[in-house]
């Protein structure tokens, strides 16, 4: 209900939403479970294993209960706090995790059956009979357990990321962090504040203590001012910083339209990187709850949040409100409720000795010893000296003391240290390296103490960061005394919750010290606790210290479970945006890419390239006809392949030659100027690494081409090699990929083709197989490669990148007038499969020189990359594995890459495995299926017969072993 | 004390007064027949396999901090046998052999929930190269199904097969992979060794160990000197440094991996999903939270925590794949210290001290590999044999280039694997 | 993480790629027994602690050594790797 003259809400403005169906109104400030409240609405969901009525713990973002779900379809957004969710006109809020409905919910049977269900039963069972697993227990709690449900439609969302930069990263707008923001931002330095509520001011939103003589809030938004009118300040609400990562970076969430009933372009959020070279974290402090019996019930909520509501929205969650605490600062929710008329019909304080005084009744050394109410609370029991009194209370706030918001300070793995005074934990110096911890977060409760801790902190940071220190009048504020006594759990029968979503009670954690899980992480991960979504925030602190009590040991050697990102959840749609679809990984496109669409080209990824998987003509219903007719086109005419994907790097300087000496295995040397070699890189270890050709272009200048797949590898292994193993060399290396369009032209009319687009024509001595050189082409400057990777007589043409599209469109005119035309990635691989050249399918990482036949080409004169080890046993074996060609020669025509070879007589198992296929085609050259594979000694067993097993596609064929060479053999094609 | 569902039911009634501790906290004694260092998933497994099938009982299993408490309990708890290459086939299939049988070999529940993992590939070669990988499966006895697109979708109908930067080409589907619940597998071998006889010392650093004319004859530890005449160092995550107390040096580096969990939700992936692409893997634990991961953070660390680069890419990859899992809300983030070898592949081997053995090595194949790594490991101590399915895991294949098992090709980079 | 590349000045951690110690750097004699090599290529000190690695910068194609921790993954400083040798 509403409580008349409070709050910092807009009373003259209404909300309609919806909860569960029902329509409701609230008020412009609200948040859904301000508004729930002020509704009456107490009930809101179901515990994840007993499936109990839950109603509204707290006020902020640590809510355990009140989770809800969020809109519609593709936007239905689970597990929504209803605590930090802000009113807008048309919200639609579900309730979650019960069937068929909040009031009435067939699973709160667990609850009955709870006393079977302690702690880790189902390690202890479900186990009989042994299929029962998969097909009944685990589906049964699989369905009973899990908050809210996804919509299992794609995200239609926006979300962004960003960067930021500062000197100072303020986490936290509450008295410390607003006065760390002024004194930073004064001092001159770049200052970000973040703070994950719509307005700033923290905790002193939700009280009624003076700051310089106004309201907190109005002195809170007198400070925001003056900030958001300085240019090297950035102010950030509704941004949680979640985690902090090294060299000051700090990840944070920026739920941009969350609080809109319509979007209207903006994001829903933003996830922010933001680099900071010092912070001050003011995170503040939150309540813990006391364990008494039933102390989960509907109504029952912090005593912070009972006065946070009071004092920030205007409502109280019933009519009649009971506190119960064990610290001064309880008293407070006390005298506000009661000065704003609301009834108090208890101040319980655990403490006999306890200082208290106001206009309601107070039991002293009292505690709550049960609770009543079926989906909400209706009363309280307590115990007095032995006498036990029924108390009316549909509210009930309670407070176990305060936790310095550490979380933030243990991300790196440093552990808080134990304050007797507070019974809290507190940060450690220098935890996050750069970071200061100021206010409640660092144990300091005042009001007064905040504000100077954080104007202290600041003014450090300026020091330590060249800035003068500012000279600071502290606005008045209460600097009252924080002082309680522990109180973790009442003695006495009944379940008391530590963990309210997980449902961990005080038995729970005595049951694990009972069998032996004593170490604080045994305990928490045998019963759940702390591994709901609140991860702890409401409970940690008081299982420990009931854990301590069951096993003996203080709270300081129990120890603590480790805090870890995010602060609070994020969603993955906000880490990972910009990954949907297409934008998962860049694009690269070839200058022909559009020429090559255009003619109906289904393009196919290559690493990141799109390349053209064949060229459909009118009539050709079957990828294999047009690849087919592609490769007889290039064997019989003339075909144009864009090859501008394979890496370019151009290397120049005196020591060029010795420096490929040194990379690759081969010699390159004693390359003439206007040659080309095909070169084998090994990497260290001995295997392949890569290959390619390499053309010496002038005395000191080459140009090497890498696989599509290595291209980026084998630039940073070059410059590797260049600055870390051989800086002695005078040698440039320069990726030029990019710069380059090149393009294959393969067949027997191609030199017919070229000499009709170079300037100057090309034929056998002034091009000869494996020729290079500077040509004009069409009057741009390019160069020509006489180099085939299909074994025809072919050539590849460059030219800058600019003129790529122009090209290959002339080229292609040019092929079709021979009765040629382009052709695809289908095609190219048939083609170097007819010819026994290998690509990364076969040097895929595990393939020695040895391996591929290529073992004479490491020369043993030169010291080369890969040279020393290549050289070990195990790695020229004669039974290892040895490139093969394979075709057919019994009933079955067909072979599969990925199938394993066998002797013809052993069956299919692993210890007769003698290899694999790992290319194969349809050859309409030679008219059979061909494969290329690894066979156990295999050079020495050709025109034996092997048998081919896929058992995955079910096939089996007799093949004979062959030369992987099948086609033209002596090569006088390519010379041709 | 044997646990069952009646004694769920009568505990239940009576107050859960009877249940006694999973394993005792005894004082180390002052010698041992052997000494496991580590009392992690493998060290326990050492332990209950050397009481279980070889009747060595006379064991300590040393622990610095609790039990489970390194990359057991910090892993994303997928269990499969779908290796490639001879030396890792034989030996992953039959740890997932062990697996099928936990929960009656141990009489505790470690939810071993077979599930089925698909692997999906986005292009021709990738599709090949899992052909191969699974025939490789199929010829070691175990399962592989190809899926083609449809196949995939019928399984997997939430993947984006319309807009996905690298399309869905078909899948593996190896039906007897998917998860268990991590902790629990530390602690049923731990209750059973120590039901067995084993003493398990919790909070006992090794500080040293004692070598004598080539022999090893104990450790020193933060809790006194313990004799032993064996000695086995199983400690994944300071392999490095528990061997340089015996001079060695390892060909290990050590990498943080970290893995994400969301809050809970109702149920919505069924299976294990492996994205061929992105290196990101998925499954939804039994409490409904998505339990997800992908590469390494790539450089050397003993942290337990990574940085930004890696958490974004992996939700890219996510979203990506699934972009129905965008409002899933990332809940707890965690790194473990893997072992990563120059090739991928485990030593499970003898070393050049007497006595002492070394288990270590695991990269990303730790968790699925405790029950078979602690059964060959005990069948080495025992025996003085490897055990067929773990001869290849020697510590010298580096240096004489047999059986190195790089099963991604990546060659002695020990991060790329 | 951010890594300090001698030619561009702090970047970003992403900006770079990881390639293991630099043991590296000491690349043995061809010559050497093979012992020798395999412990080079393979075997690492791999401390808990402060460390030498070799990173790339992506953008301007810099092999860099950078000492850094690896338990507080703090970064003391980098030098290119061309000068790290001498």
């Amino acid at each position: 209900m509403r409580v008349a003259g409070k709050g910092l809400i807009d009373r003259s403005r209404s909300v309609p939403f919806e909860f569960d169906g029902e329509r409701m109104t609230g008020h412009v400030g609200d948040t859904l479970a301000s508004a729930l409240l002020a509704n009456d609405v107490r009930l809101i969901g179901r515990s994840f294993k007993y499936h109990r009525p839950r109603g509204i713990l707290t006020a902020g973002s640590e809510e355990p209960n009140a989770l809800v779900t969020i809109g519609n379809g593709a936007a239905t957004d689970p597990n929504v706090r209803a605590t930090t969710q802000e009113l807008f006109e048309g919200l639609t809020a579900r309730s979650q995790n019960r069937w068929p409905s909040l009031r009435f919910d067939l699973l709160s049977v667990n609850d009955l059956v709870s006393p079977f269900l302690g702690a880790g039963f189902y390690y202890k069972t479900f186990m009989w009979p042994r299929s029962f697993w998969e097909k009944v227990y685990e589906p049964f709690i699989r369905h009973a357990a899990g908050l809210g449900a996804l919509s299992e439609e794609s995200n239609a969302d926006h979300y962004e990321k960003a960067f930021a930069f500062c000197d100072v990263l303020v986490i936290g707008a509450g008295p410390a962090g607003l006065m760390a923001a002024l004194t930073a931002a004064r001092a001159g330095l770049d200052v970000i504040l973040a703070d994950e509520d719509s307005q700033m001011g923290g905790r002193l939103l939700a009280e009624t203590h003076q700051v310089n003589g106004m309201a907190g809030a109005d002195w809170a938004a007198q400070v925001v001012a003056e900030l958001a009118g300085m240019d090297n300040v950035r102010l950030m609400t509704r941004t949680t910083v979640t985690g902090a990562f090294d060299q000051g970076t700090f990840g944070a969430l920026e739920r941009v339209s969350h609080h809109r009933a319509r979007a209207d372009g903006l994001p829903r959020e933003c996830f922010w990187r933001i680099v900071a070279q010092r912070s001050i974290l003011c995170a503040g402090a939150l309540e813990r709850p006391i364990a008494f019996p039933n102390n989960d019930r509907p109504g029952i909520m912090t005593a912070g949040a009972v006065r946070a509501y009071l004092n920030r929205w205007g409502v109280v969650g019933g009519k009649e409100v009971a506190i119960f605490g064990n610290n001064n600062d309880a008293h407070q929710t006390a005298r506000d409720l009661t000065a704003a008329g609301v009834k108090v019909t208890a101040l319980i304080d655990s403490r006999a000795d306890a200082d208290v005084s106001g206009d309601f009744p107070v039991y002293t050394g009292a505690q709550v010893v049960q609770t009543a109410g079926r989906l909400g609370l209706d009363s309280v029991t307590i115990d007095q000296n032995g006498k036990r009194t029924k108390i009316r209370a549909d509210v009930l706030g309670m407070s176990g003391g305060w936790n310095p918001t550490v979380h933030m300070t243990c991300h790196m793995n440093g552990r808080p240290v134990w304050n007797e005074a507070i019974q809290s934990f507190v940060p450690r110096p220098d935890m996050i390296p750069g970071m200061t911890v100021a206010g409640a977060a660092n144990g300091t409760f005042s009001t007064h103490g905040c504000l100077s801790a954080g104007a202290e902190a600041a003014n450090a940071v300026a020091q330590d960061l060249g800035k003068k220190a500012q000279k600071i009048d502290l606005p008045q504020a209460e600097d009252a005394p924080y002082r309680l006594t522990p109180l973790w759990a009442v003695e006495g029968k009944g379940r008391k919750w530590l963990d309210f979503q997980n449902d961990v009670h005080v038995k729970d954690v005595r049951l694990a010290a009972q069998e032996n899980f004593r170490s604080v992480e045994h305990m928490k991960r045998y019963t759940t606790q702390g591994m709901a979504t609140d991860q702890g925030k409401n409970s940690n602190v008081s299982a420990l210290a009931v854990l301590a009590d069951a096993t003996g040991r203080g709270i300081p050697e129990t120890g603590t479970t480790t805090f870890r990102p995010p602060y609070s959840p994020v969603a993955i749609a906000a880490m990972g945006a910009g990954g949907q679809a297409a934008g998962f990984a860049p694009q690269r496109f070839t200058t022909s890419h559009d020429a090559s669409t255009e003619r109906g080209a289904p393009m196919i990824e290559a690493g990141l390239w799109y390349r053209p998987s064949y060229f459909p003509r009118a009539g050709e219903t079957h990828w294999r006809q047009s690849c087919d007719r592609e490769v007889n086109m290039v064997r019989e005419a003339v075909g144009i392949c864009d090859v501008s994907t394979l890496g370019k790097i151009d290397i120049q300087g005196p020591d060029a030659a010795e420096f490929l000496d040194f990379v690759y295995a081969n010699t390159f040397g004693t390359l003439k100027v206007g040659k080309v070699r095909y070169g084998l890189m090994l990497r260290e270890d001995g295997h392949v690494m890569d290959d390619g050709t390499t053309a010496r272009l002038g005395e000191n200048h080459y140009v090497m081409t890498t696989t599509t797949a290595a291209a980026g590898l084998v630039m940073s292994h070059l410059d590797f090699v260049a600055q870390a193993l051989r800086p002695d060399l005078d040698v440039q290396i320069v990726s030029v990929t990019e710069q380059w369009a090149q393009f294959a032209v393969a067949g027997p009319k191609s030199r017919d083709l070229l000499n009709g687009v170079l300037d100057a024509a090309i034929d056998d001595d002034t091009m000869p197989y494996m020729g290079c050189a500077a040509v004009g082409v069409s009057g741009v400057e390019g160069r020509l490669f006489r180099i085939s990777f299909s074994g025809e007589h072919a050539y590849e043409v460059a030219v800058p990148s600019r003129y790529g599209e122009s090209l290959y469109r002339l080229l292609l005119a040019q092929a079709e007038m021979l009765g040629g035309g382009p052709y695809g990635m289908e095609a190219l691989n048939v083609l170097r499969i007819e010819k026994g050249f290998i690509t990364h399918a076969e040097i895929h990482g595990r393939t020695t020189a040895f391996d591929i036949g290529m073992d004479r080409m490491v020369s043993q004169k030169k010291d080369c990359i890969g040279n020393a080890l290549s050289r070990r046993p195990g790695l020229i074996d004669e039974d290892r594995e040895q490139l093969v060609g394979l075709k057919p020669n019994g009933a079955s025509k067909q072979l599969t890459a990925g199938a394993h070879l066998f002797n013809p007589g052993d069956k299919a198992e692993r210890v007769n495995d003698q290899g694999y296929v790992t290319s194969v085609c349809y050859s309409p050259t030679l008219g059979t299926m061909l494969g290329l594979g690894f066979l156990k000694g295999g050079r020495a067993r050709i025109g034996q017969t092997v048998r081919l097993v896929d058992h995955l596609r079910g096939v089996e064929t007799l093949c004979e072993v062959c030369d992987p060479v099948f086609f033209d053999p002596e090569g006088g094609r390519l010379r041709g | 004390m044997g646990y069952s569902g009646f004694r769920v039911l009568k505990e239940g009634l009576f107050g859960q007064k009877g249940w006694k501790p999973v394993w005792r906290d005894p004082e180390p004694k002052p010698e041992y027949d052997v000494i496991i260092i580590g009392g992690g998933g493998h060290g326990l497994s050492t332990a209950y396999y050397l009481a279980k099938n070889h009747g060595i009982t006379n064991v300590a299993v040393l622990e610095r901090g609790y039990l489970g408490g390194g990359n057991i309990g910090r892993n994303t708890t997928i269990v499969r046998a779908n290796y490639f290459l001879q030396g890792n086939s034989e030996f992953y299939s039959h740890s997932l052999k062990l697996w099928e049988g936990l929960e009656h070999e141990l009489n505790y529940n470690v939810m071993h929930s077979q599930r089925g993992l698909i692997n999906l590939f986005h292009s021709d070669g990738q599709r090949d190269a899992f052909v191969r990988r699974g025939n490789s499966m199929v010829n070691q006895g175990d399962d592989a199904i190809l899926l083609d697109r449809e196949g995939v979708r019928k399984h997997l109908p939430y993947l984006d097969f319309d807009n996905h930067r690298f399309p869905i080409y078909g899948g593996l589907y190896h039906p007897r992979g998917g998860t268990a619940r991590h902790d629990a597998v530390a602690w049923g071998y731990a209750r059973g060794a120590d039901r067995r006889g084993v003493d398990l010392i919790q909070n006992c650093e090794v500080t040293g160990i004692d070598i004598q004319n080539g022999k090893v004859t104990g450790v020193q530890t933060s809790r006194g000197a313990i004799k032993a005449k064996k000695v086995a160092m199983v400690v994944a995550g300071r392999s490095s440094q528990v061997a340089a107390m015996a001079g060695m040096r390892l060909p290990i580096e050590s990498h943080v991996l970290q893995a994400f969990v969301t809050e809970g939700l109702k149920p919505v992936i069924d299976h294990v999903v492996s994205f061929g692409m992105g290196h990101f893997y998925i499954s939804q634990s039994d409490k409904g939270g998505l339990v997800f991961g992908g590469d390494l953070d790539f450089y050397s660390s003993y942290a337990q925590r990574g940085n930004l680069p890696m958490v974004e890419h992996v939700m890219e990859a996510g979203m990506s794949l699934m972009p129905m899992i965008g409002k899933a809300k990332v809940l707890r983030s965690w790194g473990g210290i893997m072992d990563m070898s120059p090739d991928g592949s485990p030593i499970i081997d003898k070393t050049h001290v007497d006595g002492l053995f070394l288990n270590c090595g695991w990269n990303y194949g730790g968790f699925k590999a405790v029950p078979a790594s602690g059964w060959c490991l005990a069948h080495l101590m025992a025996t003085g044999k490897p055990h067929d399915v773990a001869a290849k895991y020697r510590l010298d294949r580096f240096e004489t280039g047999r059986s190195i098992m790089d099963e991604e090709g990546k060659g002695s980079q020990h991060n790329l694997h | 993480m951010r890594i300090t590349c001698p030619h561009c000045g702090t970047r970003d951690g992403r900006e770079f790629t990881y390639q293991g110690a630099a043991e590296i750097l000491n690349r043995p004699d061809r010559d050497a027994d093979l012992a020798v090599w395999a412990d080079y290529l393979h075997n690492r000190d791999n401390p808990a602690g402060d460390t030498r690695d070799m990173w790339y910068h992506n953008p301007c194609g810099a092999w860099v050594v950078v000492d850094r921790n690896t338990v507080t993954h703090a970064v003391q400083g980098s030098t290119l790797a061309s000068e790290a040798r001498t």
